[in-house]
């Protein structure tokens, strides 16, 4: 190590501080060590050929990080001194927040678990250290959106108990079992599924429509996380595209099981994203662009791009992609329409568009709004301004797979329920789709187990029988605070103060038809 | 397939019957009434005969729809886990085939939805 240079170079750096801390064990077999190393199948000849794009050492990490920290707290405690929840574009904004809060922030910290735990699992040292990198950025952004929503939860409803709702609320079981499916899944699986297929494919999906969508309505402190993680973001993107490209590189034999991987969770990740689909189209009051454009640029084009790329290691664009592609028509109307009904259970409000945001749509959606959903938005606005506000007073049924209610229609025929059923060691099991049915029949004891949040409250596990019981006491949500229509909520009301608005009680919330 | 583990993956179904108290998991889809946005899934004791189960059960359930009020469930077209079902109103449910996590398809033709668009 003895070296007569004052600071060494970049490559030099990220040698001394990455391979070479590494060591060939003497007296325990590698196998002993990283024992979870050989069983998806994936073969690995030499641990040398991953390279980190960014040769990113511990050092230069932190200082940068925090660099980046300090500024982005100095424009925390700016907005919160400035009341900054006062120059949004409108309250209806701050449900978007609510769904990101305990939705995707919760998903930060597990992916902080899963990279901590892949990274002990990888012979070569370079893998480790990029994994625990990554595992300190995502718990890093878990504490910043934390942060950075925590002022709107002084002033609006909704915010206060995500960590305890993420794991039971219905709808929230969507985004916890993509991510319990990953951290359970083997390193490579793990990576696959996380560091390509998420951050690589869809991640732009995410952040994009949460991020703009915090610019174009006036949100700063969002906006500023949203710049502060960017960085990261852009790293893992490119780490993601290493490392498939490594293990595609590593042996022919990889081809297939990644491929595999790769068709089911593109699959899980554009059912997951279904939920920024309808935050992007219904629940910006300022709207960004329509899903539809953004999976047109973000999946059909760069996403075309890339496995164009990827056609030469043997790798075809997954299975299900023109179903998605189909989908982007439908998912975003399908999804607020059913959050729409079931706004008893949720801890964000839902409302009917406005006549100009139901224009927008037409617009954007010429071929598919006017004819399939409007008439299902203008008969519930109907019976809003009677005072007889629409409320489903049932519950769904959930796919087995990705736990979003069988909500979704047949790729070529919007107006018939994609379903799919099977029966497996003598019970039935139904889906909503052919791409998590697929998922199913390749790994039926994963999916056998899988905590059904209506199958709980029936089963008598959610601390009551019927859905108000279950809201309040079981899911911390608050009735009549956190849910139910917008129009006249105590978060309206609280805006209308701001503003110094007059209340207009004429098309109220009104619950009586609410379980 | 099954799934690759590092040591031996056994697992226990989470919804079979037992777990149910007695009662079974019903569902219900409404063909082209896509207002309701999914199949409902009902709690209901295996017992309980069809008559029961659609006059106390599916009819409160599909109140709020313009078309309900049209819909006989005797005269409709059904299907049993997508094969065709004919109803006995007076049957209980499991003795007629409807079992734990079935699911029952109402065809009402005529009926299309709001405006006529399955909504």
């Amino acid at each position: 190590m003895a070296t007569n240079k004052k600071k060494l170079s970049l490559k030099d750096k990220y040698q001394y501080l990455t391979r070479d801390m590494a060591w060939e064990p003497s007296y325990q077999s590698k196998k002993d060590i990283f024992p979870q190393e050989d069983f998806e199948g994936i073969k690995i000849t030499d641990w040398d050929k991953w390279e980190d794009p960014f040769r990113l050492t511990m050092d230069a990490y932190w200082k940068y990080q925090a660099e980046k920290e300090k500024k982005l707290y100095a424009i925390f405690d700016a907005f919160a001194q400035n009341n900054g929840h006062q120059n949004i574009s409108d309250a209806r904004y701050v449900n978007a927040l609510k769904l990101f809060l305990t939705g995707v922030s919760p998903l930060e910290y597990g992916a902080f678990q899963g990279y901590s735990r892949v990274g002990r699992q990888f012979s070569g040292a370079g893998a480790r250290t990029a994994c625990q990198m990554q595992a300190i950025d995502e718990l890093r952004h878990v504490q910043t959106q934390i942060h950075a929503m925590s002022h709107y939860n002084k002033h609006f409803n909704g915010l206060h108990d995500f960590a305890h709702m993420h794991d039971r609320v219905w709808f929230l079981s969507v985004p916890k079992s993509f991510f319990d499916d990953a951290r359970s899944a083997g390193p490579f699986e793990f990576l696959t599924a996380i560091s390509f297929s998420f951050e690589y494919v869809l991640t732009n999906l995410l952040f994009v429509p949460f991020m703009s969508g915090a610019a174009y309505n006036g949100d700063m402190a969002t906006v500023t996380f949203g710049f502060s993680a960017q960085s990261d973001e852009a790293r893992h993107m490119t780490l993601g595209l290493e490392v498939i490209k490594f293990m595609l590189e590593q042996h022919e034999d990889n081809v297939p099981i990644i491929q595999h991987w790769i068709d089911k969770w593109f699959w899980r990740g554009y059912r997951l994203l279904s939920l920024v689909s309808m935050m992007m189209d219904y629940m910006l009051p300022n709207k960004v662009m329509s899903w539809k454009d953004a999976w047109e640029v973000y999946y059909e084009q760069n996403g075309g791009a890339l496995f164009k790329d990827l056609e030469r290691y043997g790798i075809r664009p997954p299975k299900y992609q023109d179903e998605a592609n189909k989908g982007k028509e439908h998912i975003s109307h399908q999804l607020w329409a059913t959050f729409y009904q079931y706004s008893q259970a949720t801890n964000f409000h839902t409302w009917i568009p406005s006549e100009e945001e139901m224009n927008w749509l037409s617009e954007q959606y010429p071929d598919t709004f006017d004819q399939y959903y409007r008439p299902r938005f203008e008969h519930w606005q109907a019976l809003q301004e009677k005072g007889e506000r629409f409320y489903n007073n049932t519950l769904p049924q959930l796919c087995q797979v990705c736990q979003v209610p069988a909500l979704f229609t047949e790729p070529d025929d919007p107006t018939k329920l994609s379903h799919r059923s099977l029966e497996h060691e003598g019970e039935r099991y139904h889906f909503c789709s052919d791409g998590c049915c697929d998922i199913f029949k390749y790994e039926p004891e994963k999916y056998i187990q899988a905590w059904l949040p209506v199958h709980q409250i029936y089963q008598g596990n959610c601390e009551g029988a019927d859905v108000e019981t279950v809201v309040t006491k079981y899911y911390h949500i608050g009735a009549g605070q956190d849910n139910f229509e917008y129009l006249g909520s105590p978060d309206h009301k609280r805006w209308q103060a701001i503003k110094g608005q007059k209340p207009d009680e004429s098309q109220a919330a009104k619950p009586k038809n609410a379980a | 397939m099954s799934v690759k583990a590092i040591s031996d993956y056994i697992t226990q179904p989470k919804d079979t019957v037992a777990n149910f108290n007695g009662m079974q998991v019903v569902y219900v889809h409404w063909a082209k009434h896509l207002m309701y946005c999914s199949p409902f899934a009902f709690l209901v004791s295996p017992d309980m005969t069809l008559a029961g189960f659609f006059a106390e059960v599916l009819r409160p359930a599909i109140k709020d729809h313009p078309d309900s009020t049209r819909v006989d469930f005797m005269e409709a077209q059904w299907l049993l886990n997508g094969q065709g079902f004919s109803p006995t109103p007076e049957a209980a449910l499991l003795a007629q085939g409807i079992d734990h996590k079935s699911m029952l398809t109402l065809n009402t033709p005529g009926l299309n939805g709001i405006n006529g668009c399955a909504s």
